[in-house]
């Protein structure tokens, strides 16, 4: 049912630090190693050895340069599904294929259901629809559904592989919808942002800004001012090997 | 013995696993919990050099999936991207099947497949030969090897000293500069204490080595607040969420360094206490000019350094405890001048040459900025300093209740490593860490055992004894050169190695030269060669400067039709550019087909808390007709007899590499494993070969860690705990602590030489060169083929990097990590660009000196303005790899290195040196200076130069135009009741 | 967006199908329709053919067309599966209205009750298919007032223009149907030029920044996640010159409207065998027309996932 559920238990989702983000493609073969065989099997790539090589990949990450006040930084950013609130994507699927589950909020693909209509991923400004032109289906992120509550994983690993992969621990995981979980005091602590709110999908996931440069510690060390009587003359005390 | 487990690295609250992970109720009926594999083989991961340990999924005995082990001291649990695309190189459809030999001519890719008998044959037939003869004639050199221990220890049996791997064109300067001055280095030497530093600059660094760990180290810098400072000519990567970006000339880091240590010198902003206990800066240096001592440190009749003692106001021996050394002043002793080596550095850093304002436009670096970055560091080393409640005894036996650091970390690579003034540069950075006193100390740098060595390590290099028919070499070829007794040169001068290591040219060549091996045995200079084995090198491509020249090089023949390089073996895994290159062809297996062993006789992978070691073991068999080459060596080097080998009857000694991983003993005790060995105490890894080690570390998650006690972890070089475990473990000779050599007595030794002093004397027309770059103190100078060519004419600077998800790995024909990046741009600053009238997408031609090439450009903010850069070896030769004929990789894909000249221009003399330091011999990689000039309309269609297409192996198949790899897993999985 | 030529066949078929189906529907409903059997069978069959033609059209995109079938099922939420739904049941009374009409030879009673119900059901199909592109938020040009009513419009239009030339080839009296051709046309080039001079001083509400979350300045992609193009820049992300474009645009003003509309000009006061070549000449330059300003509305429409991809 395209319906969206009028609220959802959980909202789980991630967040993501776009200030330690360093575009290292961990999360994106991480994702594309897991998930080419899990819940969505495959993620087929077409002409994977020549030109116009075209796979479905459920997490890419991009690469920007924000000038801003005379200043400028480079900013690595994933961007894969944002599990909204109120995602057209799912409201648009004239089959039922596309649903948010009711009790996690996580938006998944009815594979069986789905004609490869391809309307979700016009409905999609996060571009996170991938059509599996093989398959005929649409295929996205599943938030690693089959990680997360997988009971025949050890505890510790029943998080998303895109998580558990990133080397700079730039991906964070939880239940957005409970003000007290973890992943939203983060948010609240880093003013953590929706991408394009003006749409009011309301997304899940959010994003960490940079943090401004001036925040760091040393900010205010004091100019180095000459020694004394010359660095010799300084120099010239007892000292004990 | 202690294998204590770190926690994962993404361990934070918001990173954990749902309080409760039971499948909520929902209606959709989807399994949350299929079957993940029926198996797990834990073993490590080598799609780069940073040596990760990985969890390998199987299902029915095929791999599935990859993932981080969460035990290994290395990655914690985290993968990076090359790491999680294992898969797809283990399924590449490059993958050589059979040894293959060659029918054509060389160079046109014409093979048959041949059986491995015959191969060996071959190989033992004509390396039995040169072995009589003069074994001088292999020259054997590894590439990315990852067991150099074995590969080395080979060429010695054989009797070779032309035996190298890749360091010598990555960062031997890096490794030169610090084991020659602080006794250890970055990467597999060292590290920054991620944990307790404020402070963090980052130098130049490639982003690869140490690849997860400086990852993980990173992120817990942000989650703390420190400070990080990244110095480097583009934004990328690391650089990108630096919370200051220094955009620095290239080849200017030394000059910006010393204007820091000029700024901090000034103001008195050193660690004296530091400086006395730790390192030679209170040494007596003697100042005769022309004397033949000049410039060494004033011994006594037992050679012991002496210092002045100011309160005794006579000379004492220096490294005594509880002398109080005078540091300033000058000294007459028996009749001698002397002055303390910390004077020398005062009066050198102190002159104007030095000043923030005197280099910052060389740099590209405004003085303020020098200014205010050495503020910092003295404001974060002096006034934020930290104390670890942690008990510790010194080298003299003097308890210490507290660790103190001083909480800057330093970090740096290849960046400042590649250039022709590397070696002194990284001198002036370690000199930097010191007199802050940050080295092994909480918030510093850190040590990784079984480093700190002492400043340089003892061995030497093997070759002078060389060349005797039939004999082994008495060391392993690789070593450290402290006087012109070791160098290896003849009688006449002449070089002995074929890449000129060790010779006048390059006489602290600790990698060798591997990026002269084939210009050098082409013109026969400084002799032929008769065979050439590689393995696992792209030498017809991206690992060659002058790409276009050494493929030319590879298939000349002389007068009489013979090839000049006569016989060439290659061994690699896959159908890389070089293959077609070969006479034979040995297929190597994938790294999840084979054993292997992640040595401390090697580049160990410990950590800062503890060393570590690691192996390989099969994850599957191979499917093809292939073996791991260093059960191949082995094989080889039983059919050929040699030393260690063989056994009394001439049997093979090891059946294959796993045999001789838990077999062969190094040292009584000692093997390739210090984990679980038989007999003695474990915490010593010394012991007996037991039978049942991989065994114990396959259990174990395929790795051994000991973990030093909290009283071990810093002042390493100076731990008396620390100091007497790495001599049980055998990485110390003795307890003696390591002294940190700000001044370089050997460098001198060389600068005397140059003026004619002592019995080995350098060639009058190398004297200047020695006079010049070897400075005892560390110095800038400009990158040799900066000042020989028009400076004007080719006014910008030319690096590459490889992308962070290829870095040290082998990523053109892996299906997912190619469609991340089959094409390279170069990237120009955009007010560089609008003055050269580029826009987005633009072709333009990239012209140095020696060659130009061709590709599209991309408009950046976060570069050099006097800089253009591009992803290194995206480009790939049509048709290698087993790419599409139109695959991106070789229609837009361009490589810098045909741009790159492995010679310098010919000096006053003459001469061409090569492109390198001529300390190091470190390929000066990162010296290119070009043009940049827009391409005609009719030129805009594909990269040049091109070369004709190689056509695919025989027996190799097509690629699949679709892969659906996963499906399978899927489909078993549904299929079950 | 990409003009997929499915899809610009499939709504413009379907729009002059639907809106040939209504002006009959319509038509036959007050009896101002002459039951001629022949008339009656190559309209309707026209109409029925342009509908059917398209929505089969449409199913060539889809990854699994056997599957079309579930699209009938979540008319709740989703403006396809109502155009879906509206589409099937439109047949009924379509149905009914032409059989009764080919049957009987009468378009009263039942007959024209139908003829009404096919006549609401084309409008209300052709008004699901211009809400699916209405109602989504993501592409700013679709997502507007002129939407909608363009669809209608052009369904009524293109419609308008087929009746016109049908009814002078069969000999009837066109001035009625000519004369609304003619209107419409106006109010298609009148609401065309305006939705271009609307969409052309479209700002949009989304932007890099908001896209990225980094508020403030220029943010410019330097990089894109691969190299290649891939699903969503070749369904999303196509780009159209604006000289092209403006070419385009000309022959939209001049075929679509331009011509037709001179042409029914030409018929309302030509002798008959002008009148019907002018008919002919209407439809056969409106078609291509049409089918240039489907491809423009698809061409010209930005789909917000570009600005990742700095397009």
């Amino acid at each position: 049912m395209t319906s969206l559920p009028a609220r959802t238990e959980k909202q789980l989702g991630l967040v993501i630090d776009l200030d330690t983000c360093v575009g290292c493609q961990a999360c994106v073969t991480s994702c594309k190693s897991w998930n080419t065989s899990g819940h969505m099997a495959p993620l087929t790539d077409v002409r994977p050895y020549e030109d116009g090589a075209d796979g479905v990949w459920f997490n890419r990450v991009h690469t920007y340069e924000q000038a801003a006040n005379g200043a400028s930084r480079t900013v690595h950013f994933p961007r894969s599904c944002l599990h909204c609130a109120e995602p057209a994507c799912v409201t648009v699927c004239p089959t039922g294929a596309s649903y948010k589950r009711e009790s996690d909020g996580i938006v998944l693909v009815d594979e069986d259901k789905c004609i490869g209509c391809k309307l979700c991923s016009w409905a999609c400004p996060y571009g996170a629809r991938e059509y599996d032109t093989e398959v005929g289906v649409m295929k996205k992120c599943t938030l690693c559904v089959d990680r997360i509550y997988n009971q025949n994983l050890d505890e510790v690993d029943r998080v998303p592989a895109c998580v558990a992969a990133c080397p700079t621990g730039a991906r964070h995981f939880g239940d957005l919808g409970d003000p007290q979980s973890p992943v939203s005091q983060l948010v609240a602590e880093r003013d953590g942002v929706d991408l394009m709110p003006e749409m009011d999908y309301r997304p899940t996931n959010k994003y960490l800004p940079p943090r401004e440069r001036s925040a760091c510690n040393v900010s205010d060390a004091p100019a180095l001012e000459p020694v004394a009587g010359g660095l010799l003359g300084w120099v010239d005390r007892m000292l004990s090997r | 013995m202690s294998s204590s487990a770190p926690a994962g690295a993404n361990n934070a609250p918001s990173q954990r696993p749902l309080a409760d992970t039971r499948a909520p109720r929902d209606a959709d009926g989807i399994d949350t919990s299929p079957p993940v594999s029926d198996e797990v083989k834990q073993t490590t991961c080598y799609m780069c050099a940073c040596r990760c340990g990985i969890d390998v999924h199987l299902v029915d005995g095929e791999i599935r999936y990859i993932q981080g082990n969460r035990h290994h001291p290395v990655n914690r649990g985290v993968l990076c991207g090359k790491g999680a695309a294992g898969i797809m190189q283990h399924q590449s459809p490059a993958r050589l099947r059979k040894p293959l030999l060659r029918v054509g001519e060389r160079g046109a890719g014409d093979f048959r497949e041949i059986e491995w008998d015959e191969a060996l044959a071959i190989a033992t037939e004509r390396l039995e030969r040169v072995r009589a003869t003069d074994p001088k004639r292999l020259a054997f050199f590894t590439g990315r090897d990852q067991s150099q221990s074995l590969t080395g220890w080979w060429a010695q049996q054989f009797g070779t000293p032309n035996f190298a791997a890749h360091g010598g064109f990555c960062s031997v300067n890096m490794a030169a500069a610090g084991l020659y001055t602080i006794g250890g280095s970055f990467w597999e030497f060292g590290e920054p204490d991620w944990d307790h530093a404020k402070y963090f600059m980052l130098f130049g660094v490639a982003e690869d080595h140490d690849s997860n760990p400086i990852k993980i180290g990173l992120g817990k810098l942000k989650a703390r607040g420190a400070k990080v400072v990244s110095v480097n000519p583009c934004r990328t990567g690391y650089s990108a969420i630096a919370d200051e970006w220094i955009g620095i000339r290239p080849g200017t880091d030394g000059l910006f360094l010393l204007a820091i240590v000029h700024t901090l010198l000034k103001a008195g902003k050193v660690d004296l206490d530091y400086l006395v206990r730790t390192t030679n800066a209170h040494c007596l240096v003697i100042e005769e000019p022309g004397a033949a001592d000049d410039g060494l440190f004033l011994r006594d009749g037992d050679g012991r350094a002496l210092a002045w003692d100011a309160k005794a106001e006579r000379p004492v021996d220096a490294l005594a405890a509880d002398v109080t050394p005078a540091l300033t002043g000058r000294f007459t002793i028996d009749g001698r001048t002397c002055v303390p080596v910390f004077q020398l550095i005062a009066e050198r850093y102190l002159d104007d040459a030095y000043a923030p304002a005197a280099v910052a436009e060389r740099c590209g670096v405004p003085a303020s900025t020098i200014e205010r970055i050495a503020a910092e560091l003295a404001h974060v080393a002096f006034e934020e300093a930290i104390e670890l409640p942690v008990p510790w005894t010194d080298w003299a036996g003097r308890r210490h209740e507290t660790m103190r650091g001083r909480p800057i970390a330093i970090h740096a690579m290849r960046g400042i490593s590649a250039h022709s003034n590397g070696f002194q540069t990284c001198r002036a950075l370690h000199l930097l860490q010191v007199l802050l006193g940050t080295v092994d100390v909480p918030g510093g740098f850190r040590f990784k055992p079984p480093f700190p060595k002492p400043a340089p390590p003892p061995n030497k290099p093997a070759g002078k004894d060389g060349g005797a028919p039939n004999t082994p070499l008495t060391c392993m070829p690789l070593g450290y050169v402290t006087g012109l007794e070791d160098l290896l040169v003849d009688d006449a001068g002449q070089p002995l190695r074929i890449d000129k290591g060790y010779s006048w040219e390059a006489p602290l060549s600790i990698h060798g030269l591997m990026h002269m091996v084939i210009a050098n045995a082409w013109r026969g200079d400084p002799y032929p060669i008769d065979v050439l084995f590689l393995y696992m090198a792209n030498m017809a491509w991206n690992s060659s400067m002058n790409t276009g020249g050494t493929m030319a090089m590879l298939t000349d023949k002389d007068e009489s039709g013979e090839y000049r390089i006569p016989f060439i073996i290659y061994s690699d895994a896959y159908y890389s550019e070089t293959v077609a290159y070969a006479d034979l062809v040995l297929p190597d297996t994938t790294y999840l087909e084979r054993h292997d062993c992640i040595s401390l006789l090697d580049r160990p992978i410990g950590d800062a808390d503890g060393p570590a070691d690691a192996i390989r073991h099969p994850v599957v068999a191979p499917d093809r007709d292939v073996r791991p080459f260093q059960s191949v060596l082995l094989d080889l080097g039983a059919r050929l007899k040699l030393p260690g080998m063989v056994d009394e009857r001439g049997s093979p000694r090891y059946r294959d590499y796993a045999d001789y991983i838990v077999n062969h003993e190094r040292a009584p005790g000692i093997g390739p494993l210090a984990g679980w060995r038989d007999g003695e105490d474990d915490r010593t890894g010394r012991g007996a070969p037991d039978p049942e080690q991989l065994q114990r570390y396959i259990d174990n998650g395929g790795f051994w860690r000991h973990e030093l006690a909290p009283k071990q972890r810093y002042y390493k070089m100076a731990n008396r705990s620390y100091l007497e475990l790495a001599t049980d473990m055998g990485f110390l000779q003795s307890p003696e602590p390591i002294i940190f050599q700000l001044y370089s007595e050997p460098l001198q030794h060389f600068r005397l030489a140059a003026r004619g002093h002592g019995e080995v004397l350098p060639p009058e027309s190398e004297r200047a060169r020695l006079e010049t770059y070897f400075d005892p103190l560390p110095f800038w100078y400009a990158p040799l083929e900066e000042v020989m060519i028009d400076d004007d004419a080719f006014d910008l600077h030319a690096i590459t990097q490889r992308p962070m998800h290829m870095y040290h790995s082998w990523g053109g024909q892996n299906a997912w990590l190619r469609q991340i990046t089959s094409q390279n741009r170069l990237f120009i600053h955009r007010a560089t660009a609008e003055r050269l009238g580029l826009a987005d997408d633009d072709w333009a031609w990239v012209e140095s000196p020696h060659g130009k090439v061709k590709g599209q450009v991309r408009l950046v903010d976060g570069v050099n303005p006097q800089t253009v850069w591009t992803w290194n070896a995206i480009g790939k030769r049509r048709g290698a790899w087993m790419l599409g004929e139109h695959a991106p990789e070789a229609e837009k894909g361009f490589l810098l290195n045909h741009a790159i000249s492995e010679l310098l221009p010919t000096d006053a003399n003459g001469r061409r040196y090569s492109n390198s330091d001529p300390v190091t011999g470190q390929a000066a990689w990162f010296d290119l200076r070009v043009r940049i000039t827009k391409c005609a309309a009719s030129e805009v269609d594909a990269t040049e130069p091109q070369f004709p297409t190689l056509k695919p192996p025989p027996g190799v198949a097509r690629p699949p135009r679709v892969l659906d790899f996963g499906a399978q897993f899927r489909r078993r999985r549904e299929a079950r009741p | 967006m990409h003009p997929a030529l499915s899809v610009i066949f499939f709504t413009t078929a379907t729009g002059a199908g639907y809106g040939l189906l209504t002006l009959l529907g319509l038509a036959a409903a007050s009896g101002l329709v002459v039951p001629d059997r022949w008339l009656g069978f190559v309209a309707l069959g026209l109409a029925l053919t342009l509908i059917t033609g398209g929505l089969l059209s449409s199913t060539l995109h889809l990854g699994h067309p056997e599957r079309a079938w579930r699209a009938l099922s979540q008319w709740r939420s989703s403006w396809l599966s109502r155009e879906a739904v509206a589409a099937v049941v439109t047949y009924v009374p379509a149905g009914i209205f032409g059989i009764g009409w080919l049957v009987t030879g009468r378009v009263d009673g039942v007959i024209a009750i139908a003829a009404f119900a096919a006549a609401v059901g084309a409008l209300v199909t052709v008004y699901t298919t211009g809400m699916i592109y209405a109602s989504l938020k993501p592409v700013a040009q679709w997502h507007s007032r002129f939407t909608v009513p363009g669809y209608l419009i052009f369904a009524i239009m293109t419609g308008a223009v087929l009746l016109h030339a049908l009814l002078l080839l069969f000999g009837n009296d066109a001035r009625g149907a000519g004369t609304f051709a003619a209107l419409a046309i106006a109010a298609g080039w009148l609401w065309k030029t305006a939705t271009w001079r609307h969409n052309d001083q479209l700002t949009l509400s989304s932007s890099a920044n908001s896209a990225t979350g980094l508020k403030d300045g220029a943010v410019r992609s330097i990089e894109w996640p691969h190299t290649e193009e891939n699903f969503v820049l070749k369904e999303m992300g196509y780009r159209i010159a604006r000289k092209h474009a403006a070419k385009l645009r000309r022959l939209v003003h001049l075929l679509a409207f331009a011509v037709p509309l001179a042409a029914i000009a030409v018929a309302l006061v030509a002798p008959h065998w002008l009148a019907v070549l002018a008919a002919c000449l209407a439809v056969v330059a409106q078609a291509p027309g049409m089918v240039a300003e489907r491809w423009l509305f698809f061409a010209e429409a930005k789909h917000a996932v570009t600005l990742y991809y700095g397009r």
